[in-house]
């Protein structure tokens, strides 16, 4: 089981966290704007590195708060020790 | 049979108390053990090593082990105390003897005892900034280490005593004194630290990420029975160690030959174990087979005991230096160059009378005359094997090192250390010191100081144990290792149909052969392909040795270029009652439950669990089934008046000024123009426009607004809402509390629920005209209750929602049931509500949706907005999901009126031909709900039908109970299309 740091609570088991996928994949402005292609890009597409990958968590059974982290997604290791809230 | 047991003189029987005697029976015969006694010693003390035979072929087979790495002395353990469950299989070597244990020998497999095991189990989460595995003479010296430093600590052993490989030693000194006391000292030193804990008879089973490391402790097995009550049988611990190190030993292997599996052959460490440990000679007529330099201190042990082997037969080409003194020393013979090929028994009971020996060619090929050696004992030593198991779980590199021919850890796991013959440091004092080190590593990562060379006492590394110990610098000596041992007359491995390598499951190497004949190269694929491995010792005798014969066989170069097969935990086996702890009943998930859940319980209700409520389904009356008393309860609700708990609704305050926009956007429809004091069904849909959550929301005031979610969503949507605030529209003012649990929530529904709401809320103008559908208001209940309520409606019929502080719910069910008692109010529960909603063709979220449904699919694009960007927008006009002809909502009636169709029943084309034969038939679509109604005086049901709106009148097929039953699509309104109930 992981321990994740949450950056208001410290560090916590998995359990208490729910994951959010992939970071920094804003919801369109506009989504009106987008066309079929570029909407669906936004909607089915992420990221899958062996590797370094900025990720989302909430906290859920704790403080309910969201940030990002860095994980590795080889040794599954944290490699962002202060998550960047958002 | 002679006792094999051995007096203080002949053996310093580490493990067991010569002054202590127990009684035990194993297959109903009467036997004697010592307190320390595992089930498997004091059989071997009582010169009886045959256990139960093997469980396919039926050979004749015995103890060959002395802990968890045995393959074949199974046992069946009864019941230790009342109540409690039998064991349905344990290796003999690990069951510690008490006093009246009734025990039988099993072949191969366990018959599970079906009797509810009464016995307590319980668990515990821990953190510790040291975690040390294994107590043995590298883990004492890391945890004392550790301990002393200040850091908390935690040594785990399966042994019920600290020394690990010393308890099987004699004659081990260090710190000038006897190895086993230094470790019984060391350990009590330790625990007079504040921060230490040793936890004896505890098998760590399994590392999991950021050194999660779950262990379980037996507890009172080993207890006489009027010391076990009140203290759990045994406890899972979960623990969190900031550092870990690994000192869980190794395991020996056993040599490969013919009719290599009869009674009396044993590893060698085990023979050596039971020696000085248990006072128990496995033999008297003794041969030792080895390919290493471990056997010699066997060797010296029996020599002392006065039983000094008939001869060591050696792979090797010549005695090493260590062989050749302990030779000279003991008298004892060797034979160098040479193999054991085969053996020979005696009858029936299969007793080893005899092992035959051959030289080996340079190719190690057994060539030349026959030797013939009389034994009842061969002890053998195929080389040794890392227990690897927890580094490897952990994806911790290991590699074959030619030099031990052994795999070894090689590449670290982040903050855990791997010391001792784990490692592969079979030297004493190397184990010593490279724990010690690592124990001081490991404190000193946790930021505590170790003390190091100021306590030379505490400091294993600061003496030089090689002073005190003859045997403590000893080496394991150049290895022969091997891994195909056939016979001048049997050199093909097809045929070794007797070379047994995997005792438990009876496979050979002739079976493992088979599997490389049917093209299986992987060591994985050959462990599937002949089950070897995988029985309950998960092949810790079996493993390696495949691995080096595939090896061998395949050509390849060395076994690491085969590699292993993945270690999983758990490492030994775990009752199911262990994980399941105090989980177990009533406390196996916790029961949220109504404050009227005592007048349900009262009233006879059935209840169904929704999520973690507790939901009344049906309230039967005497002699009724559950669809009578639905029946009933639905014709109440249409017919006068029938109330329901509805208080597990989710149920979360929005606060803020941004509240309205925001539920724009999570909603389909709008809610920012809703007026103050009146109340909108809403949808939610993902980003994909499918259907997520649905439910009505008050708006309370300007800037506060009372959502409420499905039973089952509350949680989710909560977590919804807080990720499209925080992560998306950070700037908007609003903020979340679930209130699920502030609020008692009675709905009451019929044609006369409005003057039942008159009676219960005398100040309340209750006309249709006062009190429209979807307001609500604020008001006083008769018996001074401060209360909401809202005119909504789930059932079509004219309808309330009476909502109270949680703790006034039972008293206001009452006052309604009081109110309602001229009109024969009648309580109703999940089921009669299912019911009432789909006869008006109302959706329940997740079960007439699956996430694949749009609301324009469930035919409820009139709670789509036009104007407002909400969630899920975008998507309802891409190609796929704009088509006309995907799946719709639609009502599905049995044409003959009677049959109730099967919630998940398939729909076919009434000319569809149906030729499973042929292939899959093609389906229009499924049934998502399906009950009797009262009110339509027939079965009728929603359906999910492909282009449905269009094919509304058709009548298609359902199979049934092996038969085609026609059914009607329809409109999914079945009742009061018009709507004229709603408003009374």
């Amino acid at each position: 089981m992981l321990l994740i740091t949450c950056p208001h609570c410290g560090p916590r088991d998995e359990v208490e966290f729910h994951y959010g996928g992939q970071a920094h994949v804003a919801y369109p402005e506009d989504p009106q704007a987008l066309d079929d292609a570029a909407w669906a890009h936004f909607l089915f597409y992420r990221d899958n590195p062996a590797g370094a990958f900025a990720e989302r968590w909430q906290h859920s059974a704790g403080c309910r708060k969201w940030f990002d982290v860095v994980r590795d997604t080889v040794t599954y290791e944290f490699l962002t020790p202060e998550g960047g809230s958002r | 049979m002679t006792s094999r047991r051995l007096g203080i003189d002949r053996s310093p029987g580490y493990g067991v108390d010569r002054d202590a005697e127990h009684s035990f029976t194993l297959d109903g015969e009467a036997h004697t053990g010592l307190s320390g006694d595992t089930v498997a010693s004091a059989m071997v003390a009582a010169g009886e090593l045959p256990c139960g035979p093997s469980l396919y072929l039926g050979r004749a087979r015995g103890i060959m082990g002395a802990g968890v790495e045995e393959p074949n002395a199974l046992l069946h353990v009864e019941p230790r105390s009342p109540g409690h469950a039998a064991e349905s299989m344990l290796p003999a070597t690990t069951v510690e003897l008490v006093d009246g244990l009734r025990a039988s020998w099993l072949q191969g497999l366990g018959r599970l005892d079906e009797t509810p095991d009464g016995a307590l189990y319980d668990h515990t989460r821990v953190h510790t900034d040291v975690l040390v595995v294994g107590a043995g003479p590298a883990g004492i010296a890391a945890a004392s280490q550790a301990a002393a430093s200040g850091a908390r600590t935690m040594l785990l052993d399966e042994q019920p005593a600290p020394g690990g490989s010393l308890l099987s030693s004699r004659g081990e000194r260090i710190e000038s004194t006897d190895a086993v006391a230094w470790a019984r000292r060391t350990v009590d030193d330790a625990r007079t630290a504040a921060e230490f804990t040793y936890l004896p008879r505890t098998t760590a089973v399994g590392s999991y990420d950021a050194n999660y490391v779950v262990a379980v402790e037996n507890r009172t097995d080993h207890l006489p029975a009027s010391e076990r009550p009140g203290v759990s049988r045994q406890r899972v611990w979960h623990i969190r160690a900031a550092e870990v190190i690994l000192a869980a030993g190794a395991h020996e292997r056993p040599l490969m030959f013919a009719d290599d599996d009869r009674p009396g052959i044993m590893l060698a460490e085990a023979v050596r174990t039971y020696l000085n440990r248990y006072a128990a000679l496995a033999g008297e007529q003794i041969v030792v087979a080895t390919t290493n330099d471990s056997v010699y201190s066997l060797l010296e042990d029996l020599a002392e005991a006065g039983a000094p082997p008939v001869a060591v037969v050696d792979s090797r080409p010549e005695a090493t230096p260590r062989a050749a003194a302990v030779l000279e020393a003991t008298g004892v013979r060797g034979i160098f160059d040479a193999v054991v090929t085969g053996s020979d028994g005696d009858g029936d009971a299969g007793r080893l009378t005899a092992v035959t020996v051959h030289r080996l060619d340079r190719d190690d090929v057994p060539v030349g005359s026959v030797e013939t050696l009389s034994a009842d004992l061969l002890a053998v030593s195929g080389g040794h094997s890392p227990v690897v198991h927890l580094h490897s779980q952990r994806q911790g590199g290991i590699a074959w090192d030619d030099v031990l021919a052994a795999f070894v850890p090689s590449a670290p796991v982040a903050r855990q250390q791997t010391v001792g013959a784990m490692a592969g440091t079979w030297s004493l004092s190397r184990a010593l010191r490279t724990g010690a080190e690592a124990g001081r590593r490991a404190a000193e990562a946790c930021g505590f100081r170790a003390e190091g060379a100021d306590s030379p006492s505490d400091s294993p590394q600061t003496r030089d144990p090689l002073a005190d110990g003859p045997r403590a610098d000893l080496d394991y000596g150049p290895v022969r290792a091997l891994w195909l041992i056939g016979a001048p007359d049997a050199q093909d491995p097809a045929e070794w149909s007797t070379h047994f390598v995997d005792m438990q499951r009876d496979q050979t190497v002739a079976d493992a052969l088979r599997a490389v004949g049917a093209g299986m190269r992987s060591v994985e694929h050959v462990k599937r392909y002949t089950s070897i491995s995988t029985a309950n010792d998960q092949g810790r005798t079996s493993a390696v040795n495949t691995v080096g014969l595939l090896a061998t066989v395949l050509g390849a170069g060395h076994p690491g270029q085969v590699g292993t097969t993945t270690y999983r935990a758990p490492y030994t086996p775990v009752p199911f009652a262990a994980l399941a702890g105090r989980r177990r009943g009533e406390l196996f998930e916790p029961a949220r439950i109504t404050n009227i859940h005592s007048w349900h319980a009262d009233h006879g209700a059935v209840f169904e669990d929704v999520g973690q409520w507790k939901r009344p389904r049906y309230y039967p009356r005497t002699g009724e089934d559950m669809e009578t008393a639905v029946l009933r309860e639905c014709a109440a609700a249409r017919g006068s008046v029938g109330f329901q708990d509805v208080s597990t609704l989710g149920k979360i305050e929005i606060r803020g000024t941004d509240t309205g926009r925001l539920l724009d956007r999570i909603y389909t429809g709008v809610f920012s123009k809703l007026r103050v004091g009146r109340g909108r069904y809403g949808l939610m849909c993902t980003p994909d426009g499918m259907i997520f959550d649905d439910g009505v929301t008050l708006r309370i005031a300007d800037d506060r607004y009372l959502m409420t979610t499905t039973t089952g969503g509350a949680a989710t949507v909560l977590d919804w809402l807080e990720e499209w605030h925080q992560t998306e529209w950070p700037e908007l003012d609003v903020a979340f509390t679930s209130v699920t649990e502030q609020w008692s929530t009675v709905a009451v529904v019929g044609p006369k629920s409005r003057e039942v709401i008159s009676r219960i809320a005398p100040e309340l103008d209750v006309s249709n005209e006062a009190f429209g559908f979807m307001a609500f208001r604020e008001t006083t209940l008769r018996n001074g209750v401060p209360a909401r309520i809202c005119r909504v409606s789930f059932s079509g019929e004219l309808a309330f929602e009476v909502n109270v502080a949680n703790f006034c719910g039972l008293a206001t069910w009452e006052l309604i049931a009081e109110a309602g008692a001229p009109f024969d109010i009648t309580p109703y529960g999940t089921e009669a509500m299912h019911v009432l909603r789909a006869e008006k063709g109302l959706i329940i979220v997740g079960q007439d949706t699956d996430g694949t449904v749009t609301p324009q699919d469930a035919g409820m694009g009139w709670a789509v907005s036009t104007t407002e960007d909400f969630i899920g927008r975008r998507s309802h006009s891409r190609p796929d999901t704009a088509r006309q002809d995907r799946k719709h909502l639609v009502g599905v009636l049995p044409a003959d009126g009677r049959t109730l169709l099967p919630e998940g029943a398939q729909l076919v084309g009434a000319q569809t031909p149906i030729t499973p034969e042929e292939g899959p038939v093609p389906m229009l679509g499924h049934v998502t709900s399906s009950y009797r109604s009262a009110a339509l005086g027939r079965p009728f049901g929603l359906a999910m039908v492909w282009d449905g709106r269009n094919r509304i009148g058709e009548v298609v097929r359902s199979p049934v109970d092996g038969r085609l039953v026609d059914v009607e699509l329809t409109s999914p309104v079945h009742f009061d299309p018009e709507g004229t109930r709603r408003d009374g």
